[in-house]
C-alpha cells in the first residue's frame, strides 16, 4: 500500500527559477503534491523573524537554520499547516507571515508556529541553490 | 440462533432441505417464535430499522458503484453524470447519501436507548461491545463514502481526518503515507477508499449477524430490566415484534422520504458541489454532522496528539460501560438520578455536536472545553459513583407485573422537556453571537422561486429567458460544462422541441478530432454536445480575468450558500426552504455599488459587492438595463435579468428537480397509507398482549 513506482518517479527534484519573483512577493509551486511557498522577503521580514528570542517559541529553531547562509531573504517551506494538514494563507495573520484558515493556527515571517494549535513549525523541504537565481527542490 | 429448533416443515421437499442444513428450523426459531418481552417499547424497533438500512445503504450503493468512476479527474464528473443520466441516478443518490445521515441517526437513537435501559449490563456486554465495533466500522464507511464525490469538502475532510494519525510519535508519518498512497491525498488514496468503502458494509453485515446472535442467546433487554421469568412475560416474536417493527420502519421511512425527496441537501454541505482543488483550502473545514460532536472534543483539546486520543477514548470509553456503571438495577427507570444525568448527558452530546459546526474562536473553545470534560465525566465519574449512592427505586417482580401496574411515571417527559428547554435556551444564546458576528456581513435577501416548496416546478418562460441571458451575457466568461443541449429539449427543462434544441446546437462551433489527418477540426454542435467552455483550461481563464478563474456555472446554485444559523436551520427542515443558493446568486448578480462604503477597501482590479464574501469581486457589473431584449415583453430590468438566469441556473443544477418532487409527493401517499395499515394491523395483533 506504499507509494508506487511511477508515484515514486513523478515525485523527483524540480527547479524552480527565483528571477521573476520580487521582494515581498511569494510564489506556491507543487511538488510531490504538496504546495511549497517560495517567499522573496522583505529587510523588515527577516528582521523580525531574527528580532525573537528563540527559546520562547513553541517549536524553538533559529530563522537562520531555516534558511540558506548568503540567500537568506528566500524562505522556502512547505504549505501545509503541521495542526492537520490545510493550506495556510501567505501574508497572513499577525506575524508577517502564514495564517491557516483551518483552526486558526499563525506562523511568522520565518514558518515558525507562533500561535493556534498547530505544534510545530512549517517543514523545510530539501532544496539548494543551483545559481543564485535557481533552486532545486528535491 | 438460540438452540436446536423442533421446527418440522410440511412439505416432504422442504423436509428433505431441511434434513440436511436445518435452515428453516434456524429461521422458524430466531424470527418467528423466537419468545420477545412483552413490554418493548417503540425505542425497539430502532433494531429493526437499522437492519433495513444497512440493506438499503448496501442495495443502493451497489447499484451506484456501476456508474461511479473511482479515478481523481473523473470521479466528480461522474457522480454528476451520474446523477443527471442514469435512470433515476438523482433518486439513488439521493438514498444513498441521506441514508448515511438516517443510519447514523437511528444508530445514535439505538445506543441512547441502549445507555437509558441498561443493556449494556450483564448478561450482554459482549452484545454491547459488538455494537461499539459495528459503529467503529460504521463511522469509518461513512468517512470514505463521503470521500468519493471527490468535492473540496470530499478531499479537504480526507486530509483533516488522514492527518490524525501523524499525530502518533515515531511511525504516525509512515502511517499517512500507507494511507495516502502517495505525498499527499490523491488519485492512489481515492482509489482505496472507494476499493474499502465497498468492503467494510459486509463486515459490518457479518458483525451485524454476531449482534444478533449475541442479543438471542442473552435475550432482549426492556424497558423495566427485568428478565422474563415465566411464559407469560413474552410473545412470540412473530407476529408481535415483526409487525411492530414494520410499522416503526414505516414511520422511520416517512423521515427518511422527506430528506430524500424534499431536502436532498440539507445534511450536505454546498462547499462538496466545487470540485476538489489541492491548492485551496475551504474557509471552514466541517465534517458530516454525525461526527461533530467527537469533531468538537479533538478541537477542545490543545495539543495534538491529546486531542486525537481524546477523541478516539471517547468512542472507545463506550467498551468500558459495563463495567465503569456497576449498578444492579438496569433501567434508568427505577433509578431517579441516572435518569437526569442521561438527559444531561444527551444535551452535552447535542451541544458539542453544535460546537463541532463552528469555528474554534473565543466562547466556542471554552465552551468545547467545559463539554469535552462533561462528557468524560458522565462515563468516569458520575456512572462509577451513582451505582454507589444512589438508592434505585423498586423494580417489578415480573414483566407482566410491570404490564399490568402500568401507571407509569409523569416525572419522565417534565424531566426531559426540562432539560430541552434548557438546550434550546442555551443554543439560543449561542445564536444571538452568530447573529451578531454577521451583521458585518450582508445576508442575501429572500425571494419568491417557482420552484420553492414541495410543489416547487420551473417558469418555462423564466428558464427560456434565462438561457437567453447566459448566452449572450455570462456565456463569455463562465461554462457551463454538465448541461448538454439535448438536455434543453428534456422533461422539466425550458421546454423545447427536440427541433429547437438541435437548432440552437448547431449555432455552436464545437471542436472535434482528430480526422484521418490528425488534425483537430471544429464543426457544428449536435445535441448530444455539451455547453463548450469559454476557455480551454483553468490556467487560461485565470490569466484572461486578473487572476482569479469565473467558476464553471452548471452546479453554481448548488455549490453558494449562507449560513442560516439557529434557530433557522431547524425551522427550515420544515418549511423546506433551500434556497439560500439561488437567493445568493440572484444578490451578487444585483449586489454591485458604484460607492464603495467607508471602511472597506477594495483592490485595484476589483469591485465591490455588497453580498460577496469579503466585498471584493473581480467580476465587473455584469447586467445592466435593457442589455438583453426580451421577446415575451418581460422587463429589460437588472431584476428581471439575474431572477431569470439564477431559475435558468438552478435547474442546471438540478435538471431532474421537478420529477424528484412529484415522486416525493406519491411516494408520501403511499408511505401514509402503508403506516396507517401497520398500524391497526399491530394494534389487532397486540390486542390480547396489553
Amino acid at each position: 500500500m506504499n507509494p508506487d513506482a511511477s508515484t515514486i518517479a513523478a515525485g523527483a527534484p524540480i527547479e524552480v527559477d527565483l528571477s521573476p519573483v520580487a521582494e515581498g512577493q511569494d510564489i506556491k509551486v507543487f511538488w510531490r503534491g504538496k504546495p511549497i511557498y517560495i517567499s522573496h522577503r522583505t529587510k523588515k521580514q527577516i528582521d523580525e523573524a531574527r528580532a525573537v528570542n528563540v527559546a520562547s517559541l513553541p517549536d524553538p529553531q533559529a530563522d537562520e537554520a531555516r534558511v540558506k547562509s548568503g540567500h537568506d531573504q528566500w524562505l522556502v517551506v512547505i504549505g501545509i499547516c503541521t495542526h492537520l494538514g490545510c493550506i495556510p494563507i501567505a501574508h497572513e495573520g499577525n506575524y508577517d507571515g502564514f495564517f491557516c484558515p483551518c483552526h486558526g493556527s499563525q506562523y511568522d515571517s520565518s514558518g515558525r508556529i507562533r500561535q493556534g494549535p498547530a505544534p510545530a513549525n512549517l517543514p523545510v523541504p530539501p532544496y539548494q541553490f543551483v545559481s543564485d537565481t535557481k533552486i532545486q527542490i528535491g | 440462533m438460540s438452540g436446536p429448533s423442533d421446527y418440522q416443515p410440511s412439505n416432504p421437499a422442504l423436509q428433505w432441505i431441511e434434513r440436511r442444513l436445518p435452515i428453516m428450523g434456524l429461521v422458524h426459531s430466531s424470527f418467528v417464535v423466537y419468545p420477545t418481552p412483552r413490554n418493548l417499547n417503540y425505542w425497539w424497533t430502532f433494531g429493526a430499522i437499522l437492519s433495513f438500512m444497512l440493506g438499503m445503504q448496501i442495495l443502493t450503493g451497489v447499484i451506484l458503484a456501476m456508474h461511479y468512476t473511482p479515478h481523481a479527474d473523473l470521479a466528480f464528473k461522474s457522480v454528476e453524470l451520474l446523477v443527471r443520466d442514469v435512470n433515476y441516478g438523482w433518486l439513488l443518490r439521493n438514498m444513498h447519501a441521506c441514508g448515511a445521515s438516517m443510519f447514523f441517526f437511528a444508530v445514535y437513537v439505538h445506543m441512547l436507548r441502549g445507555l437509558y435501559y441498561g443493556s449494556y449490563k450483564e448478561p450482554r456486554e459482549v452484545l454491547w461491545i459488538l455494537g461499539v465495533i459495528i459503529y467503529l466500522l460504521m463511522m469509518a464507511t461513512g468517512f470514505m463514502g463521503y470521500v468519493l464525490p471527490w468535492g473540496q469538502m470530499s478531499f479537504w475532510g480526507a486530509t483533516v481526518i488522514t492527518n490524525l494519525f501523524s499525530a502518533i510519535p515515531y511511525v504516525g508519518e509512515s502511517i499517512v503515507t500507507l494511507l495516502w498512497g502517495g505525498y499527499s491525498v490523491g488519485n492512489p488514496t481515492l482509489n482505496r477508499f472507494f476499493s474499502l468503502h465497498y468492503l467494510l458494509p459486509f463486515l459490518i453485515a457479518g458483525v451485524v449477524v454476531l449482534h444478533v446472535w449475541a442479543l438471542h442467546v442473552a435475550g432482549q433487554n426492556n424497558p423495566d430490566g427485568v428478565e422474563p421469568k415465566t411464559e407469560k412475560d413474552t410473545v412470540p416474536f412473530t407476529p408481535h415484534a415483526t409487525v411492530k417493527d414494520g410499522f416503526g420502519v414505516a414511520c422511520f421511512l416517512l423521515l427518511y422520504a422527506w430528506f430524500i425527496f424534499y431536502m436532498p441537501n440539507y445534511l450536505g454541505d454546498a462547499d462538496n458541489y466545487i470540485p476538489a482543488n489541492p491548492g485551496v483550502t475551504p474557509p471552514h473545514i466541517v465534517p458530516e454532522w454525525y461526527y461533530l460532536p467527537f469533531y468538537a472534543i479533538l478541537r477542545s483539546i490543545p495539543n495534538k496528539l491529546a486531542g486525537v486520543i481524546g477523541m478516539f477514548s471517547a468512542i472507545i470509553i463506550l467498551c468500558f460501560l459495563p463495567w465503569l456503571d456497576a449498578a444492579k438495577t438496569k433501567s434508568s427507570k427505577y433509578r431517579p438520578l441516572a435518569k437526569q444525568f442521561f438527559w444531561i448527558f444527551v444535551a452535552v452530546c447535542i451541544l458539542l455536536g453544535y460546537l463541532g459546526a463552528q469555528p474554534p474562536e473565543g466562547i466556542y473553545v471554552i465552551a468545547g472545553r467545559v463539554l469535552t470534560f462533561c462528557y468524560f465525566a458522565y462515563f468516569l465519574i458520575v456512572l462509577p459513583l451513582l451505582s454507589r449512592i444512589e438508592k434505585p427505586r423498586p423494580v417489578p417482580n415480573s414483566i407482566s407485573d410491570a404490564v399490568l401496574a402500568k401507571t407509569g411515571s409523569r416525572s419522565t417527559p417534565m424531566v426531559s422537556t426540562a432539560i430541552v428547554l434548557a438546550l434550546a435556551g442555551a443554543l439560543f444564546a449561542g445564536s444571538a453571537g452568530d447573529a451578531r458576528a454577521e451583521e458585518g456581513g450582508t445576508r442575501p435577501p429572500g425571494n419568491k422561486w417557482s420552484f420553492a416548496g414541495p410543489f416547487g416546478h420551473y417558469d418555462r418562460g423564466a428558464l427560456q429567458r434565462g438561457l437567453k441571458v447566459y448566452k449572450e451575457v455570462c456565456s463569455s466568461c463562465h461554462g457551463l460544462s454538465y448541461v448538454a443541449f439535448r438536455n434543453l429539449a428534456e422533461a422539466g427543462g425550458p421546454g423545447y422541441s427536440v427541433a429547437q434544441a438541435t437548432a440552437f446546437a448547431s449555432d455552436y462551433k464545437i471542436k472535434d478530432g482528430p480526422n484521418d489527418a490528425g488534425d483537430m477540426f471544429e464543426r457544428p454542435g449536435r445535441p448530444a454536445d455539451y455547453f463548450p467552455s469559454p476557455f480551454p483550461n483553468e490556467q487560461a481563464a485565470r490569466a484572461a480575468n486578473g487572476g482569479a478563474a469565473p467558476p464553471d456555472l452548471s452546479l453554481i446554485t448548488k455549490a453558494r450558500s449562507y449560513g442560516r444559523g439557529f434557530p433557522w436551520f431547524i425551522f427550515d427542515f420544515f418549511t423546506q426552504y433551500q434556497e439560500q443558493g439561488p437567493d445568493y446568486v440572484a444578490a451578487v448578480l444585483q449586489g454591485f455599488e458604484e460607492k464603495v462604503p467607508e471602511g472597506v477597501t477594495i483592490p485595484e482590479g476589483s469591485y465591490y459587492n455588497k453580498y460577496f464574501p469579503g466585498h471584493a469581486i473581480k467580476m465587473p457589473k455584469p447586467l445592466s438595463d435593457g442589455q438583453v431584449t426580451y421577446d415575451d415583453g418581460s422587463p429589460a430590468t437588472v431584476a428581471q435579468y439575474a431572477k431569470d438566469v439564477t431559475t435558468f441556473l438552478m435547474w442546471t443544477a438540478e435538471p431532474h428537480m421537478e420529477a424528484r418532487k412529484r415522486i416525493g409527493f406519491q411516494v408520501f401517499i403511499f408511505l401514509i397509507i402503508f403506516a396507517g395499515l401497520m398500524y391497526f394491523t399491530k394494534k389487532k395483533v397486540w390486542a390480547d398482549s396489553h
